[in-house]
């Protein structure tokens, strides 16, 4: 008990030098500290925070001609309120790239959403360590791929002049016609999807798996629980809280169906089946230069997307678990 | 690998059922698809690239078994022209991008490790807070081409310059340097910059390795940014020629015209479209080959760890 009461007393002596009480002490000790954060600071606020306010442009009849600089056609454009929003509430093709996107987030969700839990129970189950770590580092690789690498490789492969292709007409039939029909795209940018990520969402769950304490199995053994009961009733709950937290992830994400692999098929397989909102944004803002209908059009994706997003976190602390508002 | 790999022991505890054959293969049947479907794209892809135009004609296009070694297409690609243009172009990119990320990411983390700092509360609030907040395209364009940057190599740099992630990565570790070494380097004289050059990141080189890394194959991998703000054919990075050579059927230059190429030792040959395009794509993929080992090895424990931590 003494030593504590000989630091406490000794504190005011030796401490202040090290924790200052005045900020202007302290801005003194730490200013290089703080000039190191400045450049950082100051490109996060151009090319992320201005941005965000410069989302006012929704509200605006932007012309970029009405002044000299950006920033004087934004000054001198008019404000027509909502005016923009029911211009695009009243574009057809708005809602095809809404339902778009809500297609392929409920389908993602069903279709992809537990191929890497399977593929890390699969992976898992594999007794050879050898053997477990090739297959892993072969999975992980498309990872790294950019998106135009992995729609490349799978024209390649399974385009009108691809390898496939190759094949089936050598044997003497049609190929088929799989990177151009509209309406199975859903499925083929669902395996493009699998094919670049499912490999490196497995990583996560084979940690948690990992962590799964094995004596329950053994203790679950000697009760007598077969093979696919000790899976309901140890693996899949000690995958729980990493399986919520993934899929609150992936619906805060939901309208970022990515943008970039659907603006590298869309013109190959038309605009009805592979617009989303992502593409609706950059067609419209960019491409026609109707500004403020583009902005309009990701200020209701952001709004949507963080609707989705506190939902999704109410519904799994309603489940008993954290959530992703107690991030350290 | 080893953080990676689960540990399971490599034998079967005496409690687990013998798998059933049937089981085990099915098992091995779809682990064997799971790992072609990523390998034999990359082989043909491979092969045909290295195959001359007689063996790409008698295969009837791609070629799946090699039979000679003709490197020819690459050195169409490497010996200039638009080809060449675009992997000098991209290569600059992934290089002033990531010194440029780095150089940032890590004086903002050092700034912020200190856990008594001056404002380093709301400072980090303000980088987390960009996890959540999108920007929106529409603005973000309005800003870098107002900024002049519209066919400028730095609007491929700048607004993707800082990830938070990277970041908070990187803070985590710094702050996990014992204080002490800190405080003795203080007391003899040094001041932050010098305390952050010669005893943290010495102490850190993986760790920001790795970053860099990540960084680079970012930079590489990019496209969108170059859809937006890059018009002109000379500035174009390789993965937008690649989506003109495959995606929209354009013709490979060098191709058709004559273009001979001499190579030691084999003679004189004129590559084959489908190699070129082959090619490109190969050299499209070698970075992210030649690091993705590093990456793995280190990276995915912080992913882990993050994530899991969440």
């Amino acid at each position: 008990m003494s030593a504590p009461t000989l630091t406490k007393a000794a504190e005011p002596v030796t401490r202040p030098a090290r924790h200052p009480r005045r900020l202007r002490d302290r801005l003194r000790r730490d200013w290089p500290l703080l000039l190191m954060v400045v450049p950082a600071f100051l490109l996060v606020l151009v090319f992320h925070y201005v941005p965000t306010l410069g989302n006012v442009v929704a509200f605006q009849d932007y012309n970029p001609f009405a002044g000299d600089t950006p920033f004087e056609a934004f000054l001198y454009s008019e404000w027509i309120g909502f005016g923009n929003f029911e211009a695009l509430f009243k574009d057809p093709s708005f809602w095809d790239a809404l339902r778009n996107t809500l297609a392929i987030l409920v389908f993602q969700l069903v279709f992809y959403f537990p191929l890497p839990i399977i593929l890390a129970l699969l992976l898992h189950s594999v007794l050879s360590p050898r053997l477990r770590s090739f297959i892993q580092s072969v999975v992980y690789l498309p990872h790294f791929f950019s998106w135009v690498l992995v729609v490349s490789f799978f024209q390649l492969m399974l385009g009108g002049a691809g390898l496939l292709a190759q094949v089936v007409r050598d044997a003497g039939y049609t190929p088929p016609d799989i990177m151009t029909n509209p309406d199975t795209f859903i499925v083929l940018v669902t395996s493009q999807a699998v094919w670049k990520d499912a490999g490196w969402g497995m990583i996560i769950f084979l940690a948690a798996l990992a962590a799964i304490d094995p004596t329950l199995y053994e203790a679950a053994a000697a009760d007598g629980a077969g093979r696919w009961r000790r899976l309901w009733h140890i693996t899949l709950p000690g995958l729980r809280s990493v399986i919520i937290l993934l899929l609150i992830l992936r619906l805060g994400d939901a309208l970022n169906v990515g943008f970039e692999q659907f603006i590298l098929q869309r013109d190959a397989v038309g605009r009805q089946a592979a617009e989303v909102l992502d593409t609706y944004v950059y067609y419209r803002g960019v491409v026609v230069q109707q500004y403020g209908i583009g902005a309009a059009a990701g200020l209701f994706k952001a709004a949507v997307g963080l609707v989705l997003i506190l939902a999704a976190n109410k519904i799994a602390h309603r489940f008993g678990e954290q959530g992703i508002y107690q991030k350290s | 690998m080893t953080v990676l790999t689960p540990r399971r022991p490599s034998r079967r505890p005496v409690w687990e059922e013998k798998p059933s054959v049937l089981g085990q293969l099915g098992k091995g049947t779809i682990l064997t698809l799971v790992t072609a479907a990523v390998l034999v794209p990359l082989w043909v892809v491979l092969v045909t690239s290295l195959s001359s135009a007689e063996t790409i004609n008698a295969a009837g296009g791609y070629v799946v078994i090699p039979r000679e070694f003709d490197p020819s297409a690459y050195v169409v690609i490497f010996s200039g022209g638009l080809i060449g243009r675009a992997v000098w172009i991209s290569t600059l990119i992934t290089f002033i991008g990531t010194a440029i990320s780095l150089t940032l990411t890590v004086l903002a983390a050092y700034g912020l490790s200190r856990s008594d700092s001056v404002a380093h509360r709301p400072l980090l609030f303000y980088f987390l807070l960009t996890f959540l907040i999108y920007p929106g395209m529409i603005p973000s364009y309005l800003v870098v081409t107002g900024l002049g940057l519209k066919n400028n190599l730095l609007a491929l740099t700048l607004p993707t310059a800082i990830q938070a992630f990277n970041l908070v990565v990187l803070r985590a570790f710094f702050m996990n340097i014992p204080s002490e070494l800190i405080d003795s380097a203080r007391i003899d004289g040094a001041g932050e910059f010098r305390i952050l050059t010669r005893i943290v990141l010495p102490l850190s080189k993986a760790v920001v390795a790795v970053i860099g890394l990540f960084y680079a194959v970012g930079y590489w991998n990019a496209f969108f940014n170059a859809i937006l703000y890059i018009d002109r054919n000379d500035l174009q990075p390789l993965q937008r020629l690649l989506q003109g050579y495959i995606l929209l059927g354009q013709a490979p230059p060098n191709v058709g015209g004559g273009a001979v190429v001499h190579i030691p030792g084999i003679g004189y040959s004129a590559p084959p479209s489908l190699a070129i395009k082959m090619a490109v794509v190969i050299v499209t993929v070698i970075p992210a080959l030649i690091v993705y080992p590093f990456i793995q090895r280190h990276f995915t424990k912080g992913v882990i760890i993050g994530a899991v931590k969440g």
